[in-house]
């Protein structure tokens, strides 16, 4: 018997569990032959090595036991998604994604449609035949009017499902696609034109310039319920009717787009690593550990406050967790966080009995105060009326910090009038020294700044307070 | 070396250190600090950052970078994890390593966006369809939110499934000190299997189809037993148990909560101990019988008792099943945190 030549497909097919030589496909399908068109493609251009198919589910599902080349059998509507993994993965690879019209059409034509958007560099081969095939011919989205079907028993009405979707026509909407276009297979004719294409698809992978999409127009006669030469002629007259062969998108000589340059490191230390980073923290059983919370409005510089204190603790070598407001306490347009500092590993991050509680606006006071640890401290601004007094041997400040940042000419300052409190009446357990050094670091952009707040905080602590 | 940072960029740090070199993410509050911090680092160190049109698209993504042959990971909460678990099924079915990260959220359905750990079973079970494992992490702090990461990486490439890294949503937003390691964990090597477009991979297919009936139960027996050896590599941390009467079980956030309640519970008198499984599948089973034998046993948790009933069925295979029985469980949900208080009230009420 004399042996074919069959340029880039495997001589036998074991991958089907037989050593056979020939495909799945009914006789007279179309995938028959597209597959023969795409191996060709693949080989005369040398391209095998490079070449990751990434396979659908539907009838293509075993193009694997056929293509001499890698392969990723994805999931039922997700070869675009997974192309646009594989593409950017191995970008020096010809990434070619093969999808039927169930697969592409319905469930994954977002997929598909959003991978075409972004000009994902993979071609996408997709057989149009107007109908599921493996799943036992049901309607697709490309199902013609009045098209019988599984699921059409009496034939696809526009009323009830609508009309065809042009897959073509739609992504040709879209402006990263390279090349776009509809050939067939249904006779010889326009099977040499749908190997051009083909070849066009694998050369446009082959040199990185973009997104390609090419629709094959497929005879499926099991499903059409006809014999091979009546289902091609279905497919050249009703589906050509319905869905014009031609090229939507030509663009090949376009110069791919370049990514924009981005600032860029070598390792992940040169990006991630700080020159003047803090030690790490050291066990101290001998220190108590505080619970800080701060409260106010969005604004009032309440969660750098926090992490003013915070920055401190780390200097300290203290065990320290930062936190802003969780769950419910989120709301009401309020901004609050909890600061934890431990000479011992921190277990719950959260602050139920705060050692000391500051206090911004009147909501902070009122939702806080009851929960204050005996012997803890609240501090709040003076401007906020306190109408219940904190629990028994809960000492109260009240602090003209909003005030006297406004005396200073800085408003924003409020926070660091704040933090001049902590300090002054040693509330945090920690150095002066650190504390001052972490509102410094916490202008590290801005040094003047820093520098400024730093003469407030001390101008602010020098202040009488009855 | 230390860096403050929040837990969710910790993700991103570890994934970087560990090498993962493609991001695919679908933004989601309150994961969505995980996809802004790999869209600025991925990039800057010339790794791939995609945004991906839903979730669903994300893991396929993964999908087929991972089958491809290279390191990657997505993050998601809740809703988006349960758009990803058909792909997860085809990660495992392939045999793919990549990571998911969950960071919990409030549910069913749209639910809020502040903590619970009530997607335990999906992120500790395999939540999508056949019998399949995923490697899953539990973390409980910025450090570990780095470190098991980094492991969940080395998981997921040594066993050859998916990992889950599974947070919450307040872990997720909470700052604290990362060490970080010297070096980068090296690249494995895939080109036995992976499809790199390279002339040594041509021959490679990454698949999860069996046709055959007695085919894919070969390869489910093969996967099951893996999945068995995979319980040497369980991870679980127990805390002043020795003498402990009342073992406090709890993970994650949790297991934070736990640690201080039974700090308080000691102040108080009550000899009490703690355990938290750092992996969840594989459960630390035999470190937990461990500490559990003859003891009073509560958790805490932030579901309806998904993580109670795994602690029976872990005591019970373990032969403890006088314990197992005994199991009590304090717990909150809806975004609401069980408080230290709440849990040294039970817990007294226990003893």
């Amino acid at each position: 018997m004399a042996t074919i030549e069959q340029k880039g497909m495997y001589k036998v097919f074991p991958r089907s569990g037989k050593n056979v030589s020939f495909t799945h496909y009914c006789p007279g399908c179309g995938h028959g032959i597209i597959n023969k068109l795409i191996a060709e493609a693949c080989a005369e251009l040398g391209l095998q090595d490079r070449t990751i198919f990434v396979d659908p589910v539907g009838c293509g599902v075993f193009t694997y036991y056929y293509w001499d080349a890698a392969h990723i059998s994805a999931a039922h509507g997700r070869a675009s998604a997974a192309a646009t993994g594989v593409c950017r993965a191995r970008p020096d690879a010809v990434t070619i994604a093969y999808q039927g019209d169930g697969d592409l059409g319905a469930i994954g034509f977002n997929n598909a449609f959003q991978a075409a958007s972004r000009g994902e560099k993979f071609g996408c081969i997709f057989v149009n035949n107007s109908l599921y095939g493996m799943t036992g011919g049901q309607m697709a989205p490309t199902t013609l009017d009045g098209e019988t079907t599984t699921t059409t028993p009496f034939g696809r009405d526009p009323a009830l499902t609508g009309h065809p979707l042009h897959v073509c026509e739609v992504f040709a909407q879209l402006q990263a696609p390279v090349y776009i276009a509809r050939v067939s297979v249904a006779d010889t004719r326009r099977i040499m034109q749908a190997k051009k294409a083909i070849r066009k698809v694998f050369e446009i992978q082959r040199d990185g310039k973009g997104y390609a999409l090419l629709e094959i127009l497929a005879p499926c006669p099991t499903n059409f319920k006809m014999d091979p030469l009546k289902a091609a002629d279905f497919c050249m007259n009703e589906m050509e009717r319905e869905f014009p062969l031609g090229v939507f998108r030509d663009e090949e000589a376009r110069e791919p787009l370049a990514a924009r340059p981005v600032p860029r490191a070598s390792s992940c230390r040169d990006l991630f690593v700080e020159k003047d980073a803090v030690l790490p923290a050291v066990d101290d059983a001998a220190f108590a550990e505080k619970r800080f919370k701060f409260a106010g409005y969005g604004g009032q510089g309440i969660l750098s406050l926090g992490l003013c204190v915070a920055e401190a603790a780390r200097l300290e070598r203290r065990h320290t967790l930062w936190f802003p407001s969780y769950g419910p306490e989120q709301r009401g347009g309020s901004a609050n966080c909890s600061v934890v500092v431990s000479g011992t590993p921190i277990g719950s991050p959260t602050v139920e009995h705060p050692d000391v509680l500051v206090c911004m606006n009147q909501p902070a006071y009122e939702r806080f105060a009851g929960d204050v640890k005996r012997g803890g401290t609240v501090i709040v601004d003076e401007t906020v009326p306190v109408k219940t007094d904190p629990p028994d041997g809960v000492r109260l400040i009240r602090w003209p910090a909003i005030k006297m940042a406004e005396e200073f000419g800085v408003p924003k300052a409020a926070n660091t009038m704040m933090l001049a409190a902590l300090k002054k009446f040693k509330c945090t357990g920690l150095s002066d020294d650190n504390l001052e050094k972490s509102l410094v670091a916490s202008f590290k952009k801005k040094p003047a700044l820093g520098e400024k707040n730093r003469e407030l905080l001390r101008l602010a602590e020098a202040r009488e307070h009855s | 070396m230390t860096k403050f940072v929040k837990s969710n960029e910790a993700v991103v740090m570890g994934a970087l250190y560990a090498g993962c070199d493609l991001y695919f993410g679908y933004p989601i509050t309150p994961a969505s600090e995980i996809a802004h911090g790999a869209a600025k680092w991925f990039p800057m160190l010339g790794r791939t950052f995609v945004q991906a049109e839903c979730e669903t698209a994300s893991v396929n993504m993964m999908f087929g970078a991972a089958g491809a042959g290279r390191l990657c990971m997505t993050a998601t909460s809740g809703p988006g994890f349960s758009l990803m678990q058909e792909g997860i099924s085809y990660l495992a079915g392939a045999e793919l390593p990549a990571v998911v990260v969950n960071v919990n959220r409030a549910g069913p359905g749209l639910g809020n966006v502040y903590p619970e750990q009530s997607d335990y079973t999906p992120a500790v079970k395999g939540g999508g369809h056949g019998s399949y494992q995923t490697f899953t992490l539990a973390p409980a702090s910025a450090q570990e939110m780095f470190d098991l990461t980094m492991k969940a990486f080395e998981m997921s490439v040594k066993w050859r499934t998916p990992a889950v890294v599974f947070a919450d949503g307040l872990q997720g937003q909470m700052m604290e000190t990362v060490a970080l390691p010297e070096k980068e964990m090296p690249r494995p090597d895939f080109s036995d299997w992976a499809a790199q477009g390279e002339p040594r991979t041509r021959g490679n297919l990454v698949k999860s189809i069996y046709l055959d009936a007695a085919q894919q139960e070969r390869f489910n027996n093969h996967l099951q037993e893996k999945y068995a050896r995979m319980a040497a590599d369980a991870m679980g941390e127990p805390y002043l148990a020795d003498d402990a009467e009342l073992l406090v079980v709890a993970f994650g956030i949790s297991g934070r909560i736990a640690r201080t309640t039974v700090e308080e519970l000691r102040r108080e008198g009550v000899k009490a101990g703690a355990f938290r499984p750092i992996t969840l599948n594989p459960f630390p089973r035999e470190q937990l019988a461990a500490v559990a034998k003859g003891r009073r046993i509560m958790t805490i948790e932030l579901d309806a008792g998904q993580f109670a009933d795994d602690v029976r069925l872990n005591l019970a295979k373990a032969g403890l099943g006088t314990e197992a029985a005994s199991v009590k469980m304090v717990h909150r949900m809806g975004g609401e945190v069980v408080s230290v208080d709440g849990a040294v009230k039970f817990a007294k009420e226990m003893v």
